[in-house]
C-alpha cells in the first residue's frame, strides 16, 4: 500500500514538473531581462513601485538579483565577455567609470524618451538617474532645541555650536561640505578646489569625534546621542527620528546624490533592457517609489504627476524646492583623474 | 598513511594554498608583471604609518593580555580542579559570542552615554564624559578582551606541566614564595608566555572589525587598508600586495619564534 501511494506521489511529482517546465518555457519565450539592485528594503520598495508595474506594462519578465556592491561583479562579468546581468542600479559614479572603462553600453536616448526629457544633469551618455538621496547635516534636537546648525559653516563653527561631531570617513560629499563651509556656493563647487577643501577639513578635524564608515553606524551615533551633529544620509536620519529619537536634519546645503541605471556592455537582452530603462524612469512609476521608502525619484517629472502628496514631497531630497537648496553631486568630476586623486589623498589625510 | 591524509591535504590545497597563490599572483600581475603595488607600499608613508600603528597596537595588546592573563592562568592552575574548570569556562565563554556583538557591547559600555560614563557621572567623579571609545584606547580595550583566551589557555597548559614538587623543593631549601616563583615557576612557564604572546600578537595584526567599529576612523590598521585599497584602486592587486606583506610579517614572526620554542607549542598543545 505504501509503495503504491509512493508511486502515485512520484507520478504526481513528474506531472507537476512537466507542467512547471512548460510554464518556464512559456516565460522564457516572452522577453526578459535580469535587473540588479542593492537588495533589502530598498529593492522591495522598487519591486512594488517600479519593477512589477513595468514588467506588467511591457509584458516582460524581470529577473531580479541583488548585491551590495555591484562593481567587482560588473568587472568580472563584462571581462568574461558573457555578462549575465542586463540592467544595474548602482551609484552613478560606477556607471560613469564603467562607461569610461568600456564596461557599460552607450545609451541611445532617442529610444529612451522618458530619460531624454529629464534635465541633462540627471543623465550621462551611459546612465539615467534612478533615485536620489542626500548627504545632509543632521543634529540632535536635545542639544539644539532651537537655533540648530543650518549650514556647513555652522557645522564648522565650534564656538557658536559647541558639541560633538561626526563626518563620513570618505571624501565624497565631505569635500563638498568643506568647500561650502568655506563659502563656496552650492552651484559653484565643481571642479572642486581639493587643496582648499582639505585645508578646511584640517580645521575641523580636531573636533570630529567619529569618522563613520557605514550608514548603520551614523544612525547609531545619532540615536545614542554619541554625537550632537553629523553628516548622514537623509533616509538614515528619518529612520532614527521615526523610532522616536529627538533628531532632525536640514536639506540646506545637502549634497544630492543618486544611483543610476546603466546597461552592461554586451548585455544578453539588449533591446528589452533599453525598453525597460525607459519604463523604469517613467514619471508615474518614479512617483510611486517615495510612497514606499525615503528616497526621491530620479525623474523630477514625478513631482508633476500628483501621485506624491505635497506634504510627502516636501520630505524628499529631490523635490524641486529641496533640490534647489542643495548641491547636485558631479559624478563626472569624481570619476575624473582629479576626483580619483582626491579620493587617494583621503587616506593620507585621515592618518596624519 | 598518504590515503588517510590526502582528503585533508586536498582541503588545504583548495582552501589555503590556491587562494594564497592567487593573492600573490594578483599583487604582481595586472596587464603584465608589475611591482607597482609594492612600490606604493614602500614609497607612500600612509602604508608605513599603518604598519607601524598595527605593530604598536599589537604589542600593547599583547603586553596587556599577558599582564591580565598570567594571574588568571596562575590561579586556575593553583586552585582545586573544580574551581579551575569554572575559571577556564569563564575565560572561554566570550569565545561563543561573535566579535561583532562584543564590539557593540563595548560601545554600549564605553561611549559618551554608555554605562561607564553614566555611572561615573552619577557618582560625580567626572563632570564631562570621558573619551573612552572612538579612539585607540577603545580599540585596545576591546581587542585585549577578545584575545585574552588565546593568552590564558597556552599559559595554563604550560603551567599544568610544571611539577608542584619543584616549588616545594625550593621552599625546603629556604626559598620564600616570591623567590621560588621568580626562580622556579616563572622560568618554567616562559614557553607558555612565548606561545600565548605569539598567538595574541599575530591574531591582533589582522584585526579588522574591532578597530573599524571602535577606532572612530582614526585607528587605521593594516587590515583596514586592505579593504580600502579594493575600493580605492578598483582592482584587487593593490589590496593583495598589502595582504601579502602582512602575511610575510606573520611568517617572519613564526620563524623567529620557532628558533626559541617548537611551533607545536604555539599552535597546539603537546
Amino acid at each position: 500500500m505504501k509503495t503504491i501511494s509512493g508511486l502515485k506521489y512520484g507520478y504526481l511529482l513528474l506531472g507537476a514538473s512537466i507542467v512547471a517546465m512548460g510554464l518556464a518555457g512559456a516565460a522564457s519565450a516572452a522577453e526578459q531581462i535580469t535587473f540588479v539592485s542593492q537588495g533589502g528594503a530598498y529593492q522591495q520598495a522598487q519591486t512594488v513601485a517600479i519593477l512589477d508595474p513595468s514588467a506588467k506594462k511591457l509584458g516582460i519578465t524581470i529577473n531580479q538579483d541583488s548585491i551590495p556592491d555591484a562593481w567587482p561583479a560588473i568587472k568580472t562579468q563584462v571581462g568574461s565577455g558573457k555578462p549575465i546581468w542586463d540592467v544595474v542600479d548602482t551609484p552613478t559614479g560606477y556607471c560613469l567609470r564603467g562607461g569610461e572603462q568600456g564596461l557599460m553600453e552607450k545609451l541611445d536616448f532617442s529610444k529612451i524618451p522618458n530619460a531624454a526629457a529629464m534635465p541633462e544633469a540627471y543623465r550621462s551618455p551611459y546612465s539615467v538617474s534612478y533615485e536620489f538621496y542626500s548627504s545632509v547635516l543632521a543634529f540632535s534636537q536635545k542639544t539644539f532645541p532651537k537655533d540648530a546648525p543650518n549650514s556647513w559653516a555652522d557645522f564648522w563653527d565650534v564656538k557658536k555650536f559647541p558639541g560633538r561631531r561626526a563626518l563620513r570617513n570618505h571624501p565624497i560629499a565631505t569635500l563638498e561640505a568643506a568647500l561650502m563651509a568655506d563659502g563656496v556656493a552650492p552651484d559653484k563647487l565643481y571642479p572642486l578646489d581639493v587643496d582648499r577643501a582639505f585645508k578646511k577639513l584640517e580645521e575641523i578635524k580636531p573636533n570630529i569625534t567619529v569618522w563613520w564608515t557605514s550608514g548603520a553606524q551614523s544612525a547609531q551615533l545619532l540615536n545614542d546621542g554619541e554625537v550632537d551633529m553629523e553628516m548622514a544620509w537623509n533616509g538614515r536620519v528619518s529612520a532614527v527620528a521615526k523610532e522616536g529619537a529627538k533628531v532632525a536634519f536640514t536639506y540646506n546645503q545637502g549634497i544630492l546624490q543618486s544611483t543610476s541605471l546603466c546597461i552592461l556592455k554586451g548585455a544578453p537582452n539588449m533591446d528589452t533592457a533599453v525598453k525597460f530603462l525607459n519604463e523604469a524612469v517613467d514619471p508615474v512609476h518614479q512617483a510611486n517609489l517615495p510612497l514606499h521608502i525615503d528616497y526621491g525619484p530620479g525623474n523630477p517629472k514625478a513631482f508633476e504627476t500628483n501621485v506624491i502628496k505635497a506634504e510627502r514631497a516636501a520630505q524628499l531630497p529631490s523635490e524641486p524646492a529641496n533640490a534647489a537648496k542643495q548641491a547636485l553631486m558631479s559624478y563626472a568630476w569624481w570619476s575624473s583623474p582629479q576626483g580619483e586623486a582626491a579620493e587617494k589623498r583621503w587616506a593620507a589625510f585621515m592618518q596624519k | 598513511m598518504l590515503a588517510l591524509v590526502s582528503p585533508a591535504l586536498l582541503v588545504i590545497l583548495a582552501l589555503i594554498v590556491l587562494p594564497v597563490g592567487w593573492l600573490v599572483w594578483q599583487s604582481i600581475y595586472h596587464d603584465g608583471f608589475t611591482l607597482e603595488n609594492y612600490r606604493r607600499i614602500v614609497t607612500e608613508d600612509i602604508y608605513w604609518r599603518s604598519f607601524a600603528l598595527t605593530f604598536e597596537i599589537s604589542l600593547l595588546v599583547t603586553v596587556l593580555a599577558l599582564l591580565l592573563g598570567y594571574p588568571v592562568a596562575y590561579l586556575a592552575n593553583a586552585v582545586p580542579r573544580g574551581w579551575s574548570v569554572l575559571i577556564l569556562a569563564l575565560v572561554v565563554l566570550p569565545f561563543w559570542t561573535s566579535v561583532l556583538v562584543r564590539a557593540y557591547a563595548w560601545l554600549a559600555l564605553l561611549q559618551r552615554t554608555g554605562v561607564i560614563n553614566q555611572f561615573l557621572r552619577y557618582l560625580d567623579v567626572i563632570g564631562e564624559p570621558l573619551a573612552l571609545v572612538h579612539n585607540t584606547f577603545g580599540t585596545v580595550v576591546a581587542t585585549v578582551h577578545i584575545l585574552l583566551p588565546f593568552m590564558v589557555l597556552p599559559l595554563y597548559a604550560t603551567m599544568q606541566k610544571i611539577p608542584g614538587d619543584l616549588m616545594q623543593a625550593g621552599a625546603s631549601l629556604g626559598a620564600g614564595p616570591t623567590h621560588a616563583f621568580l626562580r622556579i615557576f616563572l622560568p618554567l612557564s616562559l614557553p607558555g608566555v612565548l606561545a600565548g604572546c605569539t598567538m595574541v600578537f599575530v591574531l591582533c595584526l589582522g584585526f579588522y572589525i574591532t578597530p573599524e567599529l571602535l577606532g572612530g576612523g582614526r585607528t587605521v590598521m593594516v587590515s583596514m587598508l586592505v579593504s580600502r585599497n579594493v575600493e580605492l584602486y578598483n582592482q584587487f592587486g593593490a589590496a593583495s600586495a598589502v595582504a601579502v606583506v602582512l602575511l610575510l610579517s606573520v611568517l617572519a614572526i613564526f620563524f623567529v619564534v620557532s628558533r626559541f620554542i617548537s611551533l607545536d607549542r604555539v599552535l597546539g598543545q603537546k
